[in-house]
Order: structure tokens, then C-alpha cells, then sequence
């Protein structure tokens, strides 16, 4: 008799489920029959450096901060868009072509806006 | 646990059969993989990192995997001076370590202050606040040393109990896991010791 062509699934699918629950089930049993947990405050604490964690982790950045991400964009993300853009360029069809142009145009835009602000200049 | 007769263990294992009990097996699973804290604090920390690397190799005995975080560590490696502005912080990470913990002192400094005991910064020794397994003495104590160490930590780890009256502090309820950390006092660290934990040697001197 031959097995089923797809029982080899059923036979990954009971490994995959045995093999991480094992582990879990045997270190449940380990620490209820023989090692206690020991919680405490600095052992439940988040931070691990040994230095006390100070003030709040939640904290708001300023909005001026938009340019940075403005000109992330321009000079980092399109390039990355660029890339495959160049690879394929000779057998890309005019659709393609077109809208990659209209993302760059966006893009150009940006960088149009960005100098007419002075983002570009060099702060002195 | 761990009652069969030696003669008769030897008599199977020359027939082939392996016997072991539960706390064999999990003493020497622990014992052979013995996780430390990546830190140093002083010139020990040196002779630590070259005990570590190629020449002397503690991967030999297990100890290779040197974590950065306490979580993942099973053993402290106190190595170097440790001066009163770091102590709240060792006793801190010692805290945060997951039972069961370890603790080698290396050095003099680690053991007492070393050169340096006079100094108005320096802890005479991290025992004052948290239980030391091994001490090595040497200033610095020469990768072997270290390494000595290390094996008196498994032999002493492959003693452990697991069950009965003298088992394992880890295993123990009652025994504490954290340990009272020192705050900077007006002059000194306050307390200037852990009275659970440091109990210094008796000197009985002769009229």
C-alpha cells in the first residue's frame, strides 16, 4: 500500500506542533514539581543595563522634524526605486515608463520646494 | 534519587546500559553549559577575555557563550575592582540574573579590595553584598586560574541536590533569589554590607 502523496504534510504539521510544545510542556512540569519561580521587582524590571531607568519612554518628537523626513525621501527612498528602475529600463513598457516618471516628478517637486526654503543650505 | 549500587551501575555499564537518575542528567546538563555575564571591570576582565579567546579556550568546558544581557547568564564573572559607584550596579544585574545564579570573584580586588582597599572608592570586596560561589586570588589570576575556577564551579554544581533537606538554594522557596541593593549614602554605601549575605571569617588570635 502506498502512503498518501500528501501524508508527508499531516507528518510536518505533527513535528512543527510537538517539537516547540515539548520543550514548554516539560519546563512546566520542571518548575511545578521542582524549581519555585522567584519573582522580584528588579528581576521583573524591563531595563537591563544595571543603571536605574529614568523618566518616561513615551516621548513626542517635535514637528519641525518633517523635513528631515521630506528629504529622506528624496534622497534615500527614490533611490532605492531607481535601482530597479534602471535595471529594467530598456524592456519596460510605456505605462511603466510613464509612471515612473510621475513618481520622480513628485519627488523633483520636493526637492524644488525643499531648496526654494533653504533646507539645502549649510547652517553656520 | 540516585540510590543504585555503584557495582551494580558498572556492571550494566559494561554490559552497555547507560544508568543515570533525573539529577545526574540535570546537573550535568547544567554543569556543561555554563552561560556568563559579559563584563569586566578592571585588568582581570583582560586575563577573562584571553581565557576566553583561542589560546586557553574555556569553550572546552562550556563556557564560551558570554551573554550581554543578565537574563541569559548563569554566572558572573566579578572581574576587577569594583569601586562603590559600581557596586548598586553589579548587585542590580546579579539581581536581574535568572535563578540558577553563580558568582566567581576574580582577583584581589573582587575578593577585598586588592591594591587598592585604602582607597575611600573602592568596596572591600563584592561579598559584602552578593553570595560568592568561588573566589581566585592573583592580581590578575592567570587565565588558568580562571579556568581552575570554573571547574571547581562544575564540581560544585554536579553536587547539587535536587530534592531533600540540603537541595539547591535556586530550588529552595524560601531562599532568596534578590539581594538588597546599596544606596549612596552621605559618605558611604548604606548599608555598608549585607548582613544575609557577608559573613566575615573569625579571626581567634592567641593572648
Amino acid at each position: 500500500m502506498t502512503p498518501h502523496p500528501y501524508s508527508f504534510i499531516v507528518i510536518f504539521v505533527g513535528v512543527a506542533l510537538v517539537f516547540p510544545i515539548m520543550p514548554l510542556i516539560l519546563a512546566w512540569m520542571w518548575r511545578r514539581f521542582f524549581q519555585p519561580p522567584k519573582p522580584g521587582v528588579q528581576k521583573n524590571a524591563t531595563y537591563e543595563c544595571g543603571v536605574e531607568s529614568l523618566g518616561e519612554a513615551q516621548i513626542q518628537f517635535r514637528s519641525q522634524y518633517y523635513l528631515y523626513a521630506i528629504i529622506f525621501l528624496i534622497f534615500d527612498v527614490e533611490a532605492v526605486f531607481l535601482v530597479p528602475f534602471a535595471v529594467a529600463f530598456t524592456g519596460l513598457p510605456v505605462g511603466a515608463f510613464v509612471a515612473i516618471l510621475i513618481f520622480l516628478l513628485l519627488l523633483v517637486e520636493g526637492l524644488i520646494w525643499a531648496w526654494g526654503k533653504g533646507c539645502l543650505n549649510w547652517a553656520r | 534519587m540516585s540510590e543504585i549500587d555503584e557495582g551494580l551501575r558498572s556492571e550494566l555499564q559494561r554490559q552497555g546500559i547507560w544508568v543515570t537518575s533525573m539529577q545526574e542528567l540535570y546537573n550535568w546538563g547544567r554543569k556543561n553549559s555554563i552561560w556568563p555575564l559579559q563584563f569586566g571591570l578592571a585588568c582581570c576582565a583582560i586575563e577573562m577575555i584571553a581565557t576566553a579567546a583561542s589560546r586557553y579556550d574555556i569553550a572546552r568546558f562550556g563556557g564560551e557563550v558570554f551573554r550581554p544581557s543578565p537574563r541569559q547568564a548563569d554566572l558572573m564573572i566579578v572581574a576587577g575592582t569594583v569601586t562603590k559607584k559600581m557596586a548598586p550596579q553589579i548587585v542590580r544585574l546579579y539581581n536581574q540574573m535568572p535563578d540558577p545564579k553563580y558568582v566567581i570573584s576574580m582577583g584581589a580586588c573582587a575578593i577585598s579590595g586588592g591594591p587598592f582597599k585604602q582607597g575611600y572608592n573602592v568596596l572591600k570586596g563584592i561579598d559584602r553584598y552578593i553570595p560568592v560561589d568561588v573566589y581566585i586570588p592573583g592580581c590578575p589570576p592567570r587565565p588558568e586560574a580562571l579556568l581552575h575556577a570554573f571547574m571547581e564551579l562544575q564540581r560544585k554544581i554536579d553536587e547539587q541536590k535536587l530534592t531533600g533537606a540540603r537541595k539547591a538554594e535556586h530550588l529552595d522557596p524560601d531562599q532568596p533569589s534578590e539581594f538588597s541593593v546599596p544606596a549612596f549614602g552621605a559618605h558611604d554605601l548604606e548599608p555598608a554590607a549585607n548582613a544575609d549575605v557577608f559573613r566575615p571569617m573569625k579571626i581567634e588570635r592567641n593572648q
